[in-house]
């Protein structure tokens, strides 16, 4: 058994192109070159219908039509087109907003600045000890003056997945919009906005094996028709949305890559599935006190987020250095605070500090799956050996009756 | 983030990680830090009847940067006196082992963690003597 080093299971970060992906892009850099935009001659019109075949394609693994597909550059970008679109859009009626704790970092910098600066208020959602937004706790969030709703589908960190149903059924009943970041969910999870009763989506293209640089906005055209506040003015592209020239290679990329996961989802997230709980249950076999963060039932297959109490997150990290992960920990950070996800769990700091992610993805392999838990193991071992925690534990000390000098 | 050479060589090869029995003879412990904040250092001295640090072991919860500063403290204590011991600063170990600023805490702590153990010796050996020697610590 051979494995290549280094290792990557940091596939929520981002995700390589799929070679069939680079492969439908490459002609848009140079032989279909021409802005999709121009009306009057051919390489305008063989550009827009690119355009137009990646737009159905992303709006079929979605439940969308086309035409409620708009283009960004990314996902933060789209997230920023949704929230102050409809912040600038629908102001007059209320500046009142509802956003799930465990929401995306740009979801909640969005409307922090929308409280700071346009007098909006906010009220945020917790989640209960597995991640989950129950959507009776959304409708006691509600106010006469809400005028949206934002519920991350799928968490980035622990991979918890929403009851976007429910939840959708208590926004039609508010008639309040409802926008959901569904970055990392498309592609890995069946999207149905119709049935989600969303009314605004945000998709990213670079982690669904698409490129980096090219994202979309579900914007619904019906039942309710919702309209938005451009944030970028220009040549009124993206039904007056978004202007700016579309990044062809980008959009057509996306395309293909919405299409490859709607194709293979079924077979791949089974595949990913098996291999994430064999990655779970090795390592719950070779450690005691581990935790498992999210939930266990309704996650996304290819996350898994584990606490390792008595050892930091960084150091994990620095002994695991072949293995792309991501820690929970911000040590580095002027702030030392431990992951705002993790601690919407109800999980101690101590051991928020102590998490990990691994996130995996197409190209993971079973032999990379056990050669990561063989170097996980190994190297908890190591550290905890090296910890005065876990001495102290296993002397029977109660960690949480001791008076530590915080610093 | 990149590490110094000095500090991935304390990560991969900790000298002197461990313990000695906190009743030991002539062994100061101290504790430093809190598991919410990322890093508790346990740093122990025992120190020989001449005064002087024969031997010291640490533990460290923390990052890279806090295990190697802890380790580094190990090795400049052994050899030493009390009084040299607690000249040991900060700064010091942000130099050798060529710590970024954002991890100067680690050395801070470090320190803390030497005074605190030697600290402790002095505390311990004061009391043993007034209360003649019972070892009850």
């Amino acid at each position: 058994m051979s494995v290549k080093i280094p290792i990557y299971m940091d596939y929520q970060s981002t995700t390589p192109v799929d070679p069939r992906v680079l492969e439908a892009m490459l002609p848009y850099f140079t032989e279909v070159f021409g802005h999709p935009a121009s009306r009057n001659h051919s390489f305008g019109w063989d550009a827009e219908q690119a355009v137009d075949v990646a737009r159905e394609q992303v709006a079929k693994l979605i439940g969308a039509t086309a035409k409620e597909v708009i283009f960004t550059s990314g996902g933060t970008e789209a997230i920023n087109l949704a929230i102050r679109g409809v912040a600038e859009m629908y102001g007059e009626k209320g500046r009142h907003m509802v956003v799930a704790v465990t929401d995306s970092r740009p979801v909640h910098d969005v409307v922090k600045r929308l409280v700071r600066e346009h007098q909006y208020e906010v009220t945020e959602v917790p989640v209960d000890k597995e991640g989950r937004v129950s959507a009776d706790a959304v409708k006691a969030a509600l106010r006469p003056d809400t005028i949206l709703i934002s519920v991350m589908m799928a968490n980035n960190e622990i991979g918890t997945v929403q009851d976007m149903v429910a939840i959708g059924k208590v926004a039609k009943e508010a008639g309040v919009l409802l926008f959901s970041d569904a970055t990392e969910a498309v592609g890995k999870v069946p999207v149905d906005v119709q049935e989600m009763g969303i009314d605004l989506l945000a998709v990213t293209a670079h982690k669904m094996y698409g490129p980096k640089g090219v994202g979309a906005l579900y914007v619904r055209r019906r039942n309710p028709r919702v309209r938005l506040s451009a944030q970028i003015d220009g040549g009124g592209h993206e039904r007056g949305m978004r202007s700016g020239t579309l990044n062809v290679p980008g959009v057509v990329g996306m395309g293909k890559a919405a299409e490859l996961c709607m194709q293979e989802m079924p077979e791949e997230s089974a595949r990913m599935g098996v291999l994430r709980d064999h990655l779970e249950n090795g390592i719950l076999a070779g450690l005691d006190e581990v935790q498992v963060n999210g939930s266990r039932e309704h996650r996304l297959p290819h996350n898994l987020n584990i606490s390792f109490a008595y050892v930091e997150g960084e150091s994990m990290l620095m002994g695991l250095k072949e293995i792309a992960l991501a820690s929970g920990s911000a040590c580095t950070t002027a702030t030392l605070e431990p992951s705002y996800v993790i601690r919407a769990l109800g999980v101690s700091e101590e051991l928020a500090h102590s998490s990990l992610r691994f996130s995996i993805g197409r190209f993971t392999t079973e032999e990379e799956v056990e050669y990561v838990i063989g170097r996980v193991v190994e190297t908890i071992q190591r550290l905890r050996e090296m910890s005065p925690l876990y001495e102290m534990a296993k002397e029977g000390v109660d960690l949480s009756q001791v008076q530590w000098s915080a610093h | 983030m990149a590490y110094s050479d000095q500090v991935l060589d304390h990560y991969n090869n900790p000298r002197n990680m461990g313990s000695f029995g906190k009743d030991e003879e002539g062994v100061g412990t101290g504790i430093v830090g809190a598991p919410e904040c990322g890093d508790v250092m346990k740093l122990q001295v025992k120190i020989n009847e001449d005064g002087i640090i024969e031997d010291a072991r640490f533990k460290t919860f923390g990052c890279g940067s806090a295990i190697a500063s802890s380790s580094l403290a190990t090795e400049w204590l052994k050899g030493r006196t009390v009084d040299e011991a607690m000249a040991i600063k900060n700064t010091d170990i942000v130099e050798e082992l060529n710590l970024p600023p954002v991890k100067i805490h680690c050395s801070v702590l470090a320190e803390d963690a030497i005074k605190a153990a030697v600290g402790d010796y002095v505390k311990k050996s004061g009391k043993e003597s007034a209360s003649g020697g019972s070892g009850a610590a």
